[in-house]
This record gives C-alpha cells, sequence and structure tokens, in this order.
C-alpha cells in the first residue's frame, strides 16, 4: 500500500490527530513546522506573539502523554488564540497600545480548556484593537493582510485568526464574535468559523469588549475541524463566568454525516436587498442550489428589522465596552502617562494615549448614550428593540431549520478602502450583527469566488444550541464542494 | 439633533478621555454622522416590550449565577502586580489624592 505524504499544513485538524496518534508525526516536530511557516510569512502580520520555548515544552509534553497513552482528544494539534484570550506564557495586548508588555497572571478558561484537550499553542493572533473594526486595521501594532490578495483586509476583528488559517499557518484558531468578528474575517480569506449560542463557551479571560455580545468559537479550514474545536471549547464555567449556560459539553461531531433530505433552510429576503453585491449573491445562491441538490428545502422568510439591527448593535456594544474599558485607567496594570499633574490627569493622559481613534470614538458613544437624561432612549430603546429582533427569528424558526445567507455585502475591501469613515465599517456589519444580537449560533461556510478572486462567505444562522445541525448543514456543503481546501497561490 | 462642542467636551471628561482639539472636532462629525442612523431606531414603538440584556432569555429563564461568598483562590499578589505601571511594597501607586 502505498501513502500519501501530506505536508503538515495541508492537513486539517482531523488528519493531524490522526497522523501524531499513529506516531506518523510527533507534536514537536509538527510544531517547528508551523513555526516556521509563521516566520517565513511574518509579511502577513498574522502574529503578534511567538516564543518558540514555551511552544516546544507544551509539544514535548504532548509528545510525552500521547507515548504514555493519556492523550487527549486533540493531543499534539497546533493552535494559536485570538490575542483577546489572556494566557499565562504567552504576552496579551488585545491589540492595543494600553495592555503592550502585558502578562496575565492566568489563563482563560478557553485557552485551559484546549490545552486540557492536549493542544499546542503557537502563539498570539493579531486582531482590531479590543475586538472593535472589521477590517484588523485597527490593530495599535500592524494590519494583518488578506493572502488571497495582500493589498486587501483580512476583516475583523479576528483578522489575524482568519490570515493564520487561511495561509496555513496554523490548522486552527481561536477567534472572538460580538458582532460578526469570527464570521466576517472568515468569510473574507475564505476558511471556515463558527459563534456558538452567546453562554456556551465561557468567557472567563476574555478581554471584555460587549459582555452580552462576546462568545469564542473556532476557526479552521473545514466544519469537521470546527467540529473537533468546539467539543472541546463549551460548556458551564459556574465559578467564573456568571454568564455561562448550564449546558452540558457536547460532542459537536456526532451529526456531521447526517443526511439534509428534508432540511427547511430559510431565505430572508433582506439579505438579499439592493446593497448586496453581484458576485456575494451569485456564490450564496448557487450554494444555496447545492443544499437543494441535497434534498433541503428553500423557504422564503422575513427578518424585517435587518437594518435596524445596526444602529441598535452599535449603542449596545459601545454601551457595554465604555463601562467594561473603564477599568484601563493605568492603575494596576497596563499602560501609564509619563507626565500628569494629579489623578484625574494622569486618567485622562494615560486614556488618551493608549486607546486608538475607534476605540475613543465607542467609548464617547457608550458614554453618552448611559449618561444621565439619555439612558432610556438610546440603552433602554436599543434593548427593547434587541427582543423585537429576537423574538422575528424566533418567529421564523417556526417555518425553517436553519437560516442561510451573505456574510458581508461585498468580498474583502483594500487596505484603507472604508478610508476615515467609521459609518462605512458599521454598515458593513448588517447580515451578522442580528444574529449577534439574539444571541444565536452562526457560521460563515466557503462559498465560493467573487471580484478579484476572492473568497466568499455563506451565513448559517441556527436556533440556540442547534451548533451540531448547523456543523452538520456545513460539513455536507464541504463533501458537495471544494472551496473550503482551496489555497491561496503562493502558500 | 446634533450633539455640539460642548457635548463632546462633557463627554469626554465623563469617559476620563483627554481630546486635542482636532480629535474633537473629528469625533463631532463623525458621532453626528453615527446619530443619524440612530433616529430610525428612535422612531420604534416600543411600548410593553421588555429589554433584553440575556439573549437567551428570549426562550428560557436565565438567573444569573452567585457563588457562596468564599475565598476560593490563593494569594496571588505578586502575579497580580507584575504588569503594574507603578509598585511599592506590595501597593499600587498613585498620585497624592489627599493633601
Amino acid at each position: 500500500m502505498q501513502t500519501v505524504h501530506h505536508a503538515p499544513h495541508d492537513l486539517g485538524v482531523a488528519k493531524l490527530v490522526a497522523a501524531l496518534r499513529q506516531g506518523e508525526l510527533s507534536a514537536v516536530e509538527t510544531a517547528q513546522h508551523f513555526l516556521k511557516r509563521a516566520q517565513a510569512q511574518a509579511d502577513l502580520g498574522a502574529f503578534l506573539a511567538l516564543d518558540e520555548e514555551v511552544t516546544i515544552a507544551q509539544a514535548r509534553a504532548a509528545d510525552a502523554r500521547l507515548a504514555a497513552g493519556t492523550a487527549g482528544p486533540l493531543e499534539g494539534v497546533p493552535l494559536a488564540h485570538k490575542d483577546i484570550f489572556v494566557t499565562r506564557d504567552f504576552p496579551t495586548t488585545a491589540g492595543s497600545k494600553m495592555l503592550k508588555g502585558y502578562r496575565s497572571p492566568f489563563d482563560a478558561t478557553v485557552v485551559q480548556k484546549l490545552a486540557a484537550a492536549g493542544m499546542v499553542t503557537l502563539g498570539k493572533l493579531n486582531c482590531d484593537e479590543f475586538a472593535m473594526g472589521s477590517s484588523n486595521e485597527n490593530s495599535a501594532f500592524h494590519p494583518a493582510l488578506n493572502p488571497w490578495d495582500r493589498t486587501r483586509v483580512p476583516g475583523g476583528s479576528s483578522g489575524g485568526s482568519a490570515v493564520a488559517v487561511a495561509a496555513r499557518l496554523a490548522p486552527a484558531v481561536t477567534g472572538t464574535d460580538t458582532g460578526g468578528s469570527i464570521r466576517q474575517p472568515a468569510s473574507f480569506c475564505g476558511i471556515t468559523g463558527i459563534k456558538p449560542t452567546y453562554g456556551r463557551a465561557s468567557r472567563y479571560g476574555m478581554v471584555a469588549f460587549a459582555s452580552s455580545l462576546d462568545q469564542a468559537g473556532p476557526m479552521a479550514r473545514s466544519a469537521e475541524d470546527c467540529a473537533l474545536l468546539l467539543s472541546s471549547m463549551c460548556g458551564p464555567d459556574p465559578d467564573r463566568d456568571s454568564t455561562s449556560l448550564d449546558r452540558c459539553e457536547e460532542d459537536f461531531t456526532r451529526s456531521l454525516n447526517d443526511s439534509l433530505e428534508g432540511l427547511r433552510i430559510g431565505v430572508p429576503s433582506e439579505f438579499f436587498g439592493t446593497g448586496l453585491a453581484d458576485d456575494v449573491r451569485a456564490a450564496v445562491e448557487a450554494c444555496l442550489k447545492v443544499y437543494e441538490e441535497l434534498g433541503a428545502k428553500l423557504v422564503p422568510i422575513s427578518l424585517p428589522r435587518t437594518e435596524l439591527s445596526i444602529p441598535v448593535y452599535y449603542i449596545i456594544a459601545p454601551a457595554e465596552a465604555s463601562s467594561n474599558l473603564s477599568r484601563f485607567d493605568g492603575v494596576k496594570f497596563g499602560h501609564r502617562a509619563d507626565e500628569y499633574t494629579d489623578l484625574v490627569d494622569m486618567y485622562r493622559k494615560t486614556r488618551a494615549e493608549g486607546f486608538g481613534d475607534e476605540v475613543k470614538r465607542r467609548i464617547m458613544i457608550g458614554t453618552y448614550v448611559l449618561s444621565h437624561g439619555y439612558y432610556d432612549a438610546y440603552y433602554l430603546q436599543a434593548q427593547k428593540i434587541r427582543r423585537m429582533i429576537a423574538d422575528d427569528f424566533q418567529q421564523a424558526f417556526r417555518d425553517c431549520d436553519l437560516i442561510a445567507g451573505p456574510v458581508a455585502p461585498t468580498v474583502a475591501w483594500k487596505l484603507g478602502g472604508h478610508g476615515n469613515d467609521p459609518l462605512a465599517d458599521y454598515l458593513a456589519d448588517i447580515f451578522t450583527l442580528p444574529a449577534s444580537l439574539a444571541g444565536l449560533p452562526g457560521m460563515s461556510v466557503p462559498a465560493g469566488f467573487g471580484e478579484g478572486g476572492m473568497p466568499v462567505g455563506l451565513q448559517l444562522i441556527g436556533n440556540y444550541f442547534s451548533e451540531a445541525r448547523l456543523l452538520n448543514a456545513a460539513h455536507r456543503l464541504q463533501q458537495a464542494t471544494d472551496f473550503h481546501s482551496r489555497k491561496p497561490e503562493g502558500l | 439633533m446634533s450633539l455640539t462642542p460642548d457635548d463632546i467636551a462633557r463627554i469626554a471628561n465623563l469617559a476620563r478621555l483627554e481630546l486635542q482639539p482636532d480629535e474633537s472636532e473629528r469625533m463631532l462629525t463623525q458621532i453626528n454622522g453615527f446619530f443619524n442612523i440612530v433616529e430610525a431606531m428612535r422612531a420604534v414603538d416600543t411600548s410593553g416590550v421588555e429589554p433584553l440584556a440575556h439573549p437567551v432569555a428570549v426562550i428560557q429563564d436565565i438567573a444569573l449565577r452567585l457563588r457562596e461568598d468564599v475565598v476560593s483562590e490563593p494569594n496571588q499578589r505578586e502575579a497580580n502586580q507584575r504588569s503594574a505601571p507603578a509598585v511599592e511594597r506590595g501597593l499600587f501607586l498613585v498620585p497624592k489624592v489627599i493633601e
């Protein structure tokens, strides 16, 4: 029998697990291979921190467990974390000058859980500052480049995460999604990503942006690989995250191969309006056809408050951000201004120096809408419409099992393409915000290619706790198409 | 409704952010641009609708979890102060606040 040897970076998580278990690869050589690639592709700007010594030590421990027969489910498979997750062994910056050089005294729960599953950490990944952005251009350190076209953005805020997977610098990564920050960069870089139901993965140790929206999730090349990681990421964290749900861990791979015969896919008319670019529409509609061929039925539905989700989200998220970010005052950790006259002046100058433009803008919006006399008109009103948006989804799920549409109105835009216009970024979030506000699980699945050969993502949205079904639908699409296994040129 | 330069100054003070004059000006234009799209939200009739804080509360009761008020962590003062800008004898240093 002839064995076909693939380079480790072309194997996904599932195949790496098997190769490591069978001793075809060691964890140390696998980690070294990916580290070498990460260093060779440093120009892409995916990583903010690498530490070979730490990584190799983790890989050695994984090899020892593999040899001893005590291997975890993902033993020895390399992984990198969005720099929003705090880590003891690597610096954590959240993409901000405010936290330059910061070392957390503890690991985030998600970091801990994936390490307990045997995964080896390659490093920390670039992102928009405090996860605020849609292009990774708000990173205080450097932008990340889209490997499909280095003059374009990779999306955000988990931009570095998406770049690392698309350029084969890591087989899988973590991301966080507040208003689309897993789905949109996954879409722009042609990879697969899932945001689970709000509350399924612990937020403990995720640098907080908007606490009622932030949710961790995996990004990888395939739905199967995402399912493997997600199975080790979720579960209640009763002592550390008061919003984590009492919902047991789940094996999200269990129904990957289920038939889609009779599956009702809701297609919201509001996601296919005039704002949708033709190339994205064509790719998404072609995928819906594939679903029909797989036995699914398309059902027209309506999500009437889709457009309203933009102002609602951009009131609620900045309000929560302004409160969360008040902890950055130059006292207990992070940056402190060199010169100041008194305590309040120290706060003002520290925060002026430490935060970038977008973060300041959101702090200002948030502070305003929470201030005396404006709370009811803005924040409370937004929370009420948030309920109406969540109810709209429940109404829609009476007629369908999951919802499909585009992730974003266009493919990845050029670096600097939105210029100094934050509103252009906000408006481009229109299709990811509704599921975020409702706390529903959502995915981006490679759906083909559009203008300039850039990847297009198909968004799948499920009802609460239906991650396994979403992954099943994504996996079946990936059995019938090969968009997720395409590779950018030169890599 | 439009914000004025005075509003920006007031909010910046509440948020403890020092803004340079050109920054304030830019912020004013951008925030007013943003509030133009917020107008659509203000016009929605939400009478009788309960605000939604934990999204999953749409389908089930969500009680914020409380834990016993007991010591659960060992003392990690040194690790916790390792990234502090100014520390002396195990205390965080701030500028003098009481004369």
